[in-house]
């Protein structure tokens, strides 16, 4: 009897409290926001473009578009640290939503270059061979139902049309990206990685050859993504039953015992098992986009099936993003808990190196050993967030801008070099490339060796950023690992320049294509940002080092 | 553990509900079988088409459903704003004009490229 005599007073008040309490219209700080804004606004400006520019301008109407959006984004971005927000004005924006901090703006900063680059392989239509009827044709699929080489595809590609829908596509991936790394609480987090997550998988579709091959790796992609983010969102959930807030600073204060959580969750809060599991989930999570092993098992196929422009899009900027986040969470929400974390992570470092180092020794096909390497470079990267001090902030931040170019010149230059199934992308195929096409053969080699971390090269500049500041921060053992990966990894980055170089060229090889101005200058900066960052990296430093502090 | 009392209850109450109601209609409703009743599932397309040569197959279906998604959704937020939207005041007014904007900008898009069109 006493007990329905306490019960119900308590639900009552749960409508008479509820409707007491005023709700507060949210504060938005446009201006710290405008990097995200302009991104999306010229996302939706392009799927205006789809629905009411006439077919033929759609692809320029669409270029311009895209570029110029991501022009004013990235002047955002300088604006904002121009005017001190990357330094002392940094602030959390949107009710703690939007951290507006170095770390952020770097980050920001990194990604919308280096869409841009990407942006430029996208568009390229002077790869596949023309013919009068069918002028323009690009790396996607006209008509996603179609054969290929079928009658029905060729009609579609006879009317004009193409899949021009990944330019916005593109933009709203880089927008969720933009907010990945910038995210200050749990759920804006895991909001940014589904708006980064869903047009990627979109885009892997849309190969136009081996079609087959570029389908299954979406629905891979999808369903082991899928996966991610249900365990990302049940971590989110338990972290929340832990302390009570979403707020990464929120949850610090907690761990440490400056605030107390929420009253209503007395009696699970503080319960080190939900932040243990908690932590790991969303850790997983985190690490399945970083591509870690052992939540690496996409990567490849995702990697060889994706058209390669966007390969070279993905492979770069969702590692630029998801680092970013998993920096911040490490950092600004869990940095009491590092004794718990720190094992665990260099488990997953150690495997990470070695596993996609050995393992890429034995792959016959280009795209696959790349994959491999970025899984190798994820496990670098991660030696450089177990650090945890200032110094590994600002040498993955370094890292992360370094590797991004790198990867997206290799993966245009994977365009260029087709027969008649289109790109040949078997390594026997590239014997002897660098006696018909030198100049295709020494600007991959010079990725290679920024790969394999070769003086000179940016590669060389992060790998010894990354590897110092984890030694300064007590990760000897990891680092002599490290070094060891990178030794095995350089055994097969100098294999495929020996094959280019020192085979014999194969009567049936196949041929490089000149590309338009398009990916020529992806190309080009890429090679650039290889060379600059490798011969001159202080101010890169300097910028990262100025960028490394998180706001909480 | 007493609060998670109730809960136990409703789950045992929606087993034995699921239960009964299956076991009793397999022991008293009648059975006559035909082919729509064996078909997998009658949703108005089959459920896996074969084309020959593997080419194209309507898809209207999956759009028709897609687009239903986006205007519940639409649905699911506009519920709590027009509950307190006093409460919200101007700024919720302009946010949910610019969300229903941006929900109008795909459906021009479905619109344009002929994702209404039934055939």
């Amino acid at each position: 009897m006493s007990a329905t005599a306490v019960a119900a007073p308590a639900v009552h008040s749960l409508w008479t409290t509820a409707a007491a309490a005023p709700i507060h219209a949210p504060k938005i700080e446009y201006a710290q926001l405008s990097p995200i804004l302009v991104v999306l606004g010229a996302a939706v400006a392009g799927i205006l473009v789809e629905a009411f520019v006439p077919r033929r301008a759609r692809y320029g109407t669409q270029l311009a578009v895209t570029l110029i959006g991501l022009a004013g984004a990235f002047a955002a971005v300088v604006g904002l640290a121009a005017t001190g927000y990357a330094t002392t004005k940094a602030d959390l924006a949107a009710m703690g939503s939007i951290a507006v901090d170095g770390p952020s703006l770097f980050l920001q900063g990194t990604l919308i270059l280096v869409t841009a680059v990407g942006v430029l392989a996208i568009a390229e239509r002077g790869l596949e061979p023309q013919s009068r009827e069918v002028p323009h044709v690009d790396a996607f699929a006209p008509q996603a139902a179609a054969v290929p080489g079928s009658e029905d595809e060729k009609a579609a590609a006879r009317a004009g049309w193409s899949t021009t829908e990944v330019f916005p596509l593109t933009l709203f991936a880089l927008s969720g990206m933009l907010v990945f790394p910038a995210a200050g609480d749990l759920l804006t987090l895991f909001i940014g990685l589904e708006i980064l997550s869903l047009p990627l998988y979109l885009m892997c579709a849309l190969a136009r050859r081996r079609r087959l091959l570029s389908q299954e790796s979406a629905v891979k992609y999808f369903l082991l993504g899928a996966f991610a983010s249900a365990f990302f969102l049940f971590g989110t959930a338990l972290l929340y039953g832990y302390a009570g807030t979403l707020d990464l600073g929120g949850i610090a204060k907690v761990v440490t015992g400056d605030a107390a959580p929420n009253a209503a969750l007395n009696a699970s809060a503080h319960g080190d098992a939900l932040l243990l599991i908690g932590g790991a989930m969303i850790v997983m999570g985190l690490l399945f986009k970083v591509g870690a092993v052992p939540f690496h098992a996409w990567t490849p196929d995702v990697y060889q099936g994706a058209p390669t422009p966007i390969t070279g899009f993905m492979a770069a900027a969702t590692k630029v993003a998801a680092f970013g986040a998993l920096l911040r969470l490490l950092y600004v929400a869990l940095p009491e808990m590092r004794w718990d974390w720190r094992p665990v992570m260099w488990g997953v470092a150690i495997l990470t190196m070695a596993l996609g180092a050995i393992v890429a020794v034995t792959q016959t096909d280009v795209k696959r050993m790349l994959a491999y390497s970025s899984i190798a470079h994820a496990g670098f990267l991660l030696t450089g967030v177990i650090a945890g001090n200032k110094q590994g902030v600002s040498a993955v931040l370094f890292y992360l801008a370094a590797y991004s170019f790198v990867t997206l010149g290799a993966f245009a230059v994977v365009t260029l070099v087709r027969d008649a199934g289109g790109e040949a992308t078997h390594l026997s195929r590239w014997d002897g490339l660098g006696r018909r096409s030198p100049l295709v053969a020494v600007t991959f080699a010079l990725f290679l060796l920024a790969f394999a971390g070769i003086p000179l090269t940016s590669g060389f500049s992060g790998k010894f950023a990354v590897f110092s500041a984890a030694a300064k921060g007590g990760a000897v053992p990891l680092v002599v690992v490290g070094v060891l990966c990178s030794a095995v990894a350089a055994f097969f980055y100098v294999r495929v320049i020996v094959r280019m170089f020192f085979a014999e060229p194969r009567a049936d090889g196949p041929s490089v294509a000149v590309p338009s101005a398009l990916t020529g200058t992806a190309i080009a900066v890429g090679a650039a940002a290889t060379l600059v960052l490798g011969v001159f990296p202080q101010w890169a430093f300097d910028l990262a080092d100025k960028a490394s502090v998180f706001i909480r | 553990m007493n609060s998670y009392v109730p809960i136990l209850v409703l789950g045992v109450l929606a087993a034995g509900f699921a239960v009964v109601t299956v076991v009793s209609a397999a022991l008293t409703g009648p059975k006559r079988y035909n082919r729509a009743k064996l078909d997998p599932y009658e949703c108005g397309i089959e459920a896996s088409p074969q084309p020959a040569g593997g080419g194209r197959f309507p898809i209207k279906y999956y759009l028709t459903a897609m687009l239903f998604i986006v205007f519940d959704i639409e649905i699911v937020f506009l519920y709590p704003w027009a509950v307190s939207f006093d409460a919200l005041g101007v700024f919720g007014l302009v946010e949910m004009l610019l969300f229903i904007a941006t929900v109008f900008v795909a459906y021009a898009y479905v619109w344009r490229r002929g994702g209404l069109e039934w055939d």
